[in-house]
């Protein structure tokens, strides 16, 4: 797996046992694994179809309500989606006073090294290739809670 | 006994699958994420990759009946479909898609149009052979996933 990951945030997820994800794909059949395997490793999802979906669970949409600010400890992205890309989804979520330390991991499946500087200099926690396995979520766990392994 | 019988079949099967090439280790994956509160993961995932599937497919076909052909546009719905063939480990499958993209930037519609049909061809065979597979499996009953070399 290829990733890129930056240091701020470490720790954000300790101390949190069942961390709630918010999943973002616009893929029917990623979507329902990327469910699964971040339920396989303890956490509660919620999955969205879409960019704009997504920042409107997370009370940064069109109509701001902050009934979920704060509920939610990981938001990780397809990267291509149609209207909104990952990396605008990125850029909204980390303009955003309430939700910007929240940490976003990137998915894609291509790997292009421009495209993974552009979304870490954003302020992407990781960038993950496509297809996701096991491993990959049990590595980003484990960075994300600050564990040594 | 008829079981034992059974179940060594569904093994071969699963077995061939993979050594004939039509799966990689992504289908692995899903088969370790079936559990006890979801003992139809992989055949659930698989049918919803047909469902999602044939939609791209015509999308595809009725995109390349249009001419001059919009590379960038087939190159994006094909984009779509391979990253669905990869999360569910159709190899073949995903082996075409690459081939129709590279015909895609080389703006060569005679080659998309060769390698669709090719394509599809591979995604109706790991249909059939998944849908056996998975009937297989059902009627030899529960068994714990496969051992596969380590």
């Amino acid at each position: 797996m290829e990733s890129g990951f930056s240091s701020s945030s470490m720790g954000f997820m300790e101390n949190v046992e069942q961390p709630h994800v918010l999943a973002v794909d616009d893929s029917d059949i990623d979507r329902k694994l990327i469910e699964k395997l971040l339920k396989n490793f303890s956490c509660k999802v919620t999955t969205a179809e879409n960019g704009a979906r997504a920042l409107e669970f997370l009370g940064l949409g069109d109509h701001p309500n902050h009934c979920n600010i704060s509920k939610v400890n990981l938001v990780i992205t397809d990267y291509c989606m149609p209207g909104m890309t990952g990396y605008e989804l990125l850029k909204k979520i980390k303009e955003s006073s309430v939700m910007k330390e929240v940490p976003v991991v990137i998915m894609s499946s291509e790997n292009i090294p421009n495209r993974i500087s552009k979304c870490l200099e954003e302020g992407a926690q990781m960038f993950m290739l496509k297809p996701i396995k096991q491993s990959d979520i049990k590595q980003l766990r484990c960075h994300l809670m600050n564990c040594r392994s | 006994m008829e079981r034992n019988n059974m179940r060594r079949q569904v093994a071969l099967m699963r077995q061939s699958l993979f050594t004939q090439g039509y799966l990689d280790e992504q289908f692995v994956q899903l088969e370790e994420l079936q559990d006890d509160t979801n003992p139809n993961f992989v055949e659930e995932i698989a049918t919803l990759y047909y469902r999602d599937s044939c939609r791209s497919l015509q999308t595809i076909e009725q995109a390349l009946e249009k001419t001059p052909h919009d590379f960038n546009k087939l190159d994006n719905h094909m984009h779509q479909f391979k990253g669905s063939s990869s999360s569910i480990g159709a190899k073949k499958v995903k082996a075409e898609c690459q081939q129709f993209r590279e015909y895609c930037r080389a703006g060569n519609g005679e080659g998309c149009m060769r390698t669709f049909q090719l394509l599809k061809k591979e995604h109706a065979t790991l249909k059939k052979k998944l849908e056996a597979y998975f009937q297989m499996a059902r009627q030899a009953g529960p068994i714990e996933t496969a051992s596969r070399p380590k």
